[in-house]
């Protein structure tokens, strides 16, 4: 048995419900093998019963046909307006009162068949073979055939897309996370299956909440490198959840995973120790839930002679994907066996009084830091962005002072800092 | 068969009596600065090892050195700071690679810090795990518990990482299988006081304590 659902909507998507053997015969025109589905649904009438039901669901607008070739449902679903059935052996009688411009005959064919009188399936069907095979041909004769709905032929079928998206209904709303974590391992699960039997990856997670308030809240959890793994996506996207929560009860879950090739990866015995990509993403999540979104990242100076100038990259791909073998580095120092005096930062630098001598920082007090200057080297004057809207400029002292410690100390045209010490 | 024997028979098969107490020692790794290596031997994998000293002893400069010497030998880091008191720009001239380094900055809050270099070590990967608890106050340094410091030696032990910490004073006590004090021994300034001055660099010595062993190695950390 073939069903066609001819008229507007996602057709093809509502075929692939019910078949996989889908073809998409016009862009109007979606034609499917229904055989064994009576065994699911019953009687014709029901499985007909069901994929209004769907089509509704779906927003699709379309006829329905059932019938025993896939031309003949074709032509009852362009037709007749509403669910058809076309009684196997009958499809003669039952197309008889169609009209024959729905054929699409070429336009001479259809000038000679109109000069005949013939403007009707049955009109057609009634010719013999022979005389129409020498007067209009092999053309003639596939017409004739499926106005008799005797023509046999094979579906070209269509690829079905590769969609993993899969969604639940709740009966009630959820307003606990608890709960809807149930829900979310129940859909990660079904999906990652779906994933492996087709040796698939994922490297996107989007999860799309409808509240109760008829609001809808999106998310999307993107992955540093293609990984299958329901647990560690469930706990990434709690504690996602945890700190972005939904603003009231949820009551429409829908879930999707971007399909990917997963990542190959050769391991080696001189390849440095790496941490495992999805759970790094996973301990970083969590500690970004204790600390904070934007304080957890690798640092990246920028590229800028202003004091203090860096970025930390929180997103994804902190690390590499892959952890190749280490080349050796850019030879950034020359002499790396001579240790180099690191500094300790305040941020923010704490504001100082300081008491000048002879044009010479003489004593500092800040929060925390208060002696004699012992020793001090400077001033070092730098300025840059002048031709910014955030120009900055400093004098510089590196200073010793009285409670043992080094210090770098700046003034600027705030007043005097204390931007960290010598370590 | 009574143990005895049986360890008798095994000593017989091995040729030799055999320490059946030992443990076998952990695998060490260069801290980047000879003077220390020499002296010291290494950091151990899978242990806590301490840094401490007052402000301006060089400990900085020395777990940067460190931090350095992991990040070339292409091991990912951790850097936990308590304090927010990590300098990129410091530490890439040190020659720490950054993008092999993850930073979290727990605001001040050393209860935060404990939590997430306990999570870093449990994800595992890593070859260095640092936690800097440098400009930390001592009284609140001194409340960490003995046992939170236990825990952290236990969840790194039979692990590849070398767990580091830096900090005012000894916190971790006897959970630290190697302590290294710093202390500043000098302060090189060129030229004469009063006239146009550089700081030079620091004299820097790290006293290690190691199983009752002691030793004192000196390096001088100099300025850019």
């Amino acid at each position: 048995m073939f069903a066609c659902l001819y008229g507007s909507g996602p057709l093809t998507a509502l075929a692939f419900e019910f078949s996989p053997t889908v073809e998409r015969t016009a862009p109007d025109t979606v034609t499917f093998d229904a055989a064994g589905l009576d065994r699911l649904f019953g009687a014709a009438q029901d499985l007909a019963a069901a994929m209004v039901r769907r089509a509704a669901e779906t927003g699709c607008q379309a006829n329905l046909a059932l019938a025993a070739n896939p031309d003949t449902a074709v032509c009852a679903a362009r037709g007749f307006a509403g669910v058809s059935i076309v009684p196997e052996g009958d499809e003669a009688k039952y197309l008889g009162r169609l009209p024959l411009a729905l054929l699409a005959p070429t336009p001479e064919l259809q000038e000679t068949l109109e000069r005949w009188g013939i403007r009707r399936f049955q009109d057609l069907a009634a010719l013999p073979p022979l005389g129409i095979a020498e007067r209009l041909g092999p053309e003639g004769l596939r017409l004739r055939e499926l106005a008799r709905g005797e023509a046999e032929r094979k579906l070209a079928p269509e690829a079905e897309p590769l969609r993993f998206a899969d969604e639940i209904e709740l009966e009630y709303p959820v307003d606990l996370l608890e709960p809807l974590a149930f829900l979310l391992a129940r859909l990660l699960n079904g999906l990652a299956t779906r994933l492996a039997t087709r040796a698939l990856a994922t490297d996107e997670l989007r999860l799309r909440l409808k509240l109760e308030s008829r609001a809808t809240d999106e998310r999307t959890l993107r992955l540093p490198v293609p990984a299958l793994d329901p647990k560690a996506f469930l706990k990434l996207l709690q504690l996602d959840l945890a700190a972005h929560p939904p603003l009231a009860p949820v009551v429409h879950v829908w879930l999707a995973m971007n399909p990917v090739k997963p990542r190959a990866a050769q391991n080696g015995l001189f390849i440095p120790l790496a941490p495992e990509p999805v759970k790094l993403e996973l301990t970083l999540a969590r500690i970004k839930s204790i600390v904070g979104e934007d304080r957890v990242g690798s640092p990246e100076l920028l590229d800028t002679h202003r004091p203090g100038a860096f970025r930390q990259k929180g997103d994804r791909r902190i690390f590499p994907a892959k952890a190749a073998a280490f080349d050796g580095g850019d030879g950034r120092r020359k002499n790396a066996s001579v240790p180099l005096l690191a500094l300790r930062v305040f941020r923010p630098p704490r504001a100082a009084q300081v008491t000048l001598a002879s044009g010479q920082p003489g004593f500092l007090a800040a929060e925390g830091i208060r002696g004699k200057v012992l020793e001090f080297a400077g001033p070092w004057r730098t300025s840059g962005d002048w031709w910014t809207t955030d120009p900055w400029s400093r004098d510089e002292w590196d200073i010793a002072l009285s409670d043992g410690a080094l210090y770098r100390i700046y003034c600027s045209p705030r007043g005097w800092f204390v931007e960290g010490s010598y370590d | 068969m009574a143990p005895a024997l049986l360890q008798k028979q095994f000593e017989s098969v091995l040729g030799g009596p055999l320490d059946w107490q030992a443990r076998p020692a952990p695998e060490v790794v260069r801290t980047g600065i000879p003077e220390v290596d020499a002296a010291i031997g290494g950091l151990p994998r899978g242990a806590l090892t301490e840094i401490y000293g007052p402000a301006s002893s060089g400990r900085t400069s020395l777990f940067f050195g460190i931090l350095a010497a992991a990040t070339e030998r292409g091991e990912f880091c951790a850097l936990v700071d308590a304090e927010d008191a990590f300098d990129p720009a410091s530490a890439a001239q040190a020659g720490v690679r950054l993008e092999r380094l993850v930073w979290i900055r727990s605001a001040h809050n050393a209860e935060h810090a404990l939590k997430a270099a306990d999570l870093l070590i449990q994800g595992g990967g890593f070859g260095m795990v640092a936690m800097d608890l440098g400009d930390t106050p001592a009284a609140t340094a001194r409340r960490i518990s003995l046992t939170s410091w236990f825990r952290l030696r236990r969840a790194v032990e039979h692990t590849p990482t070398v767990l580091v910490t830096v900090a005012r004073q000894s916190n971790a006590k006897t959970c630290a299988s190697l302590a290294i004090e710093c202390a500043r021994e000098r302060t090189a300034w060129s030229g004469a006081p009063g006239t146009s001055r550089l700081l030079r660099g620091i004299r820097v010595r790290a006293k290690s304590i190691e199983r009752s062993k002691v030793c004192s190695p000196v390096f001088t950390a100099a300025a850019l």
